[in-house]
């Protein structure tokens, strides 16, 4: 019967392929399987997606014994080939379609020795698809310090596979595993499971005729979920439903008979294989941590105090590389004005680009720390638990628990959190937290708060310690979590739920962190977001930068031949600012300082002039260019750096009426306008990539900027 | 008895169930009629449960639980 496994479609791993070998590994999660592909592959891999889906797709390469080189592609972790998630849905995506780019020659199964059985439900499904499976039994040393002994021999003459027992996290078994991917045949070598023909005989066998395939697991895969499958054109899917229909195929009905025929196979299979004698012994240290943890009382206090922690970590540790990262922009900038021959290109390519690629890097260091600390809080199994915790709450305002994780991760950047919203199952849940995510206050308001803070809050403090300035920046975090929490609790009532929300998750023993799984995750999503908030930004500080500096030509004529006056008169109290004062008058009659007269009767009422009507628009592209356009408009040289004085010029403006213009209530209105507008371009990319349709980034779009709206008007009207 | 009816501490054996598409994903995460389960605690605002299962710990909503039939 197993001959009949080796399917037609395995001609892939004959015709051209880049690399000699692909390999997927594929278990379920918290097995150590992203640790084992990170001791694999090194820092020898690539993020790249998995064609017409946006779940990210990790390769990496390594090379085998006999000197062949080795694709892997690590496939997201699942407990079974019917995906409860986005991400599941690309393993059987990836398996069962030889078209599929990503489609290997060769299966790495991780599995978690603590808990061989539930594990090998996965491989008996993998194992039935036909392709070659290595079986990766990891953490035996675990398994073994807990009284659980594997007989690994026995398990492999009665699976009729290759079984390493290996340990990641101590990085032992490594060679015996890569050995066994050298002998791994090209032909499926794994004995025959349960027998599934049984369920549903005559529409597999139908399907298998139509086909033209011989394995009946996956004509029987092909009914359950043909139409994941891209490969299948709408002929194909009607076809497959026609025979669903003529024999009253049941999808759930049958996906439970498998999976106790399944289990009962592997009850067979497991007897006189594992032996457990160590029963009471385990879980006695993660039990003790959960009661403290998850402590009625104490658990919630402890998980603020945490994140109280990653918020101030976020800040404090990022300052020094921040500053070091802003100083090389400004000296590569200088540099290059100095060194390179004058001219637009040139300015293009420092103004713009360069000015462009600074407001991105200048992140890194917040996001890198923000996704240590949270794959620390994830490795660790402590991040399960807070959705534990939070899912009650949560549940409340139309969000889940594992909402929690991505709207912490909006702190840093609201980017990689919508992409991590992935793993939510349930549909409904996922959408309203990408929907609210980005109002949670991330890094790229910080220096627009920063600034206005500086210029209306006093330097003061109360009971001598709590500073105001302070208090009032915590406030802001604050107003951007109750809103965010707000506007969730009304997609409630609006969005109609596809399908039941469940929260059904393994909770892993607790584990000391894996300090290259840190490293790795930094360095991965820092370049990530480098990548696609970069492409985003650089294209719209080109624009912005074109706006700024061209106008229509009979203004900028006029400007020129008055500041040559101005220049002939040689006056020097005049000449010293006149580079300034000339720039700050070309802006103003630039296309964008044009824009900014032009939305001014539409932000008057919220407190807002001109001037900040263009710092309005150039921060539509990112935030962060509301500093910067500042520095500008005030006729600053220099930029971000000298906040000081664009803060005095700022203070010292005064409108037609001679008063201030930034009183606090102009100050306020405009914090509560950046905490609440979409001004981010990535953000709009991000959500359009994740929900694949133009629907929810425009929603967004309309409801945050209709809210910020709103909120600067009461503000404005009420403290002026 | 529903599994969503034990306090922490208590167990019972897994009988039956009375969602089969919920009980697709608890039979794949280990919840097979058969098997034991124990209450372990309860979230701090008392939704959702942390049972021990199959040798793991799993978490579940209280209206997830009382789909299980326990005895």
């Amino acid at each position: 019967m197993f001959a009949q496994k080796r399917s037609i479609y395995y001609y892939n791993s004959v015709i051209g392929l880049a690399k000699d070998i692909k390999i997927a590994l594929v278990g379920n999660p918290n097995t150590g399987k992203s640790t084992l592909f990170n001791l694999l592959t090194g820092l020898n891999q690539k993020i790249g997606n998995f064609p017409g889906i946006t779940v990210d797709k990790k390769v990496g390469y390594t090379r085998l014994p006999d000197g062949r080189e080795a694709e892997i592609i690590d496939l997201p972790g699942t407990y079974s080939l019917y995906p409860k998630s986005k991400d599941e849905g690309i393993v059987f995506q990836v398996l069962a379609d030889p078209a599929n780019p990503s489609y290997p020659d060769m299966i790495v199964l991780v599995a978690d020795a603590t808990n061989l059985r539930r594990n090998l439900l996965l491989y008996t499904q993998v194992a039935d698809l036909g392709l070659p499976v290595v079986l990766a039994l990891n953490m035996t040393d675990m398994a073994k310090k807990e009284g659980i002994a594997v007989d690994i021999d026995k398990l492999s003459a009665k699976l009729g596979i290759q079984i390493v027992a290996i340990s990641a996290r101590n990085n032992s078994g490594l060679d015996q595993l890569k050995e066994a991917i050298k002998n791994t045949t090209s032909f499926a070598t794994q004995t025959a499971g349960a027998d599934l023909h049984m369920l549903a005989p005559a529409a597999i066998d139908e399907i298998k005729d139509y086909l033209k395939i011989k394995n009946d697991y996956l004509a029987l895969q092909f009914l359950h979920q043909h139409e994941h499958l891209a490969t299948f054109k709408a002929a194909d899917h009607e076809r497959i439903e026609q025979i669903e229909r003529d024999h009253d195929f049941h999808s759930s009905k049958l996906q439970a008979a498998e999976t106790v025929a399944r289990y009962r196979y592997l009850s067979t299979v497991l007897t006189g294989v594992i032996e457990d004698t160590g029963a009471e012994k385990k879980f006695a240290f993660s039990d003790k941590l959960d009661s403290i943890l998850t402590h009625r009382f104490w658990g919630l206090f402890i998980f603020i105090g945490i994140l109280f922690f990653i918020f101030n970590a976020i800040f404090t540790w990022s300052s020094y590389p921040m500053e070091l990262i802003e100083y090389t922009f400004v000296w590569l900038t200088n540099y290059g004005h100095e060194h390179l021959p004058g001219g637009l290109l040139t300015d293009l390519f420092l103004d713009g680009i360069l000015a462009g690629l600074g407001g991105i890097v200048i992140f890194i260091p917040q996001i890198a720390i923000l996704f240590a600390l949270i794959s620390i809080l994830e490795d660790t199994g402590y991040m399960a638990r807070v959705t534990f915790m939070m899912d009650r709450i949560m549940r409340k305002f139309g969000l889940s628990g594992k909402s929690v994780v991505p709207m912490i991760g909006s702190i840093a950047c609201a980017v990689p959190s919508i992409m991590s919203a992935r793993n939510i199952e349930s549909w409904k849940d996922r959408i309203i937290t990408i929907m609210v995510a980005p109002l949670v206050s991330c890094s790229a308001r910080l220096p627009v708060y920063t600034l206005l803070i500086s210029l209306v809050v006093p330097e003061d403090t109360i009971w001598g310690f709590v500073s105001l300035q302070g208090l009032t920046l915590m406030g802001m975090y604050l107003i951007s979590i109750v809103a965010a929490l707000l506007v969730a609790f009304v997609m409630k009532f609006i969005i109609k739920a596809k399908e039941k929300s469940y929260f059904i998750m393994e909770l892993p023993v607790y584990r000391m962190p894996r300090w290259a799984n840190v490293i790795y995750t930094m360095y991965e999503k820092s370049k990530t977001f480098v990548i696609e908030a970069g492409k985003v930004i650089i294209a719209i500080s080109i624009v912005l930068w074109v706006l700024a500096t061209y106008g229509p030509s009979e203004r900028f004529e006029a400007i020129e031949a008055k500041y040559a006056a101005i220049e002939a008169q040689k006056d020097s109290v005049q000449i010293a600012t006149l580079e300034r004062d000339k720039s700050a008058e070309k802006l103003e009659n630039s296309y964008a300082g044009i824009l900014g007269h032009m939305i001014e009767p539409a932000i008057r009422p919220l407190g807002f002039d001109w001037k900040i009507g263009i710092a309005l628009i150039t921060s539509f592209a990112a935030r962060e260019a509301f500093v910067g356009t500042m520095a500008t408009i005030y006729s600053v040289e220099g930029g971000d750096e000298e906040v000081g004085t664009i803060r005095s010029k700022m203070l010292a403006a005064k409108n037609a009426e001679g008063l201030p213009v930034f009183t606090f209530a102009t100050a306020f209105s405009l914090m509560l306008f950046y905490a609440f507008a979409m001004q981010c371009m990535s953000t709009v990319a991000i959500v359009y990539r994740e929900t694949k349709s133009w629907k929810w980034p425009v929603i967004q779009l309309v409801y945050m900027t209709a809210m910020a709206y709103i909120a600067s008007l009461i503000a404005y009207q009420l403290l002026k | 008895m529903k599994l969503s009816q034990l306090n922490p501490g208590e167990r019972g054996t897994i009988v039956a169930f009375t969602d089969l598409e919920m009980s697709v994903k608890l039979m794949e995460m280990g919840c097979l009629p058969g098997e034991t389960v124990e209450v372990e605690r309860l979230a701090p605002l008392g939704d959702p449960i942390a049972i021990r299962v199959a040798g793991y710990q799993l978490c579940l909503r209280k209206s997830e639980a009382s789909i299980i039939i326990i005895q």
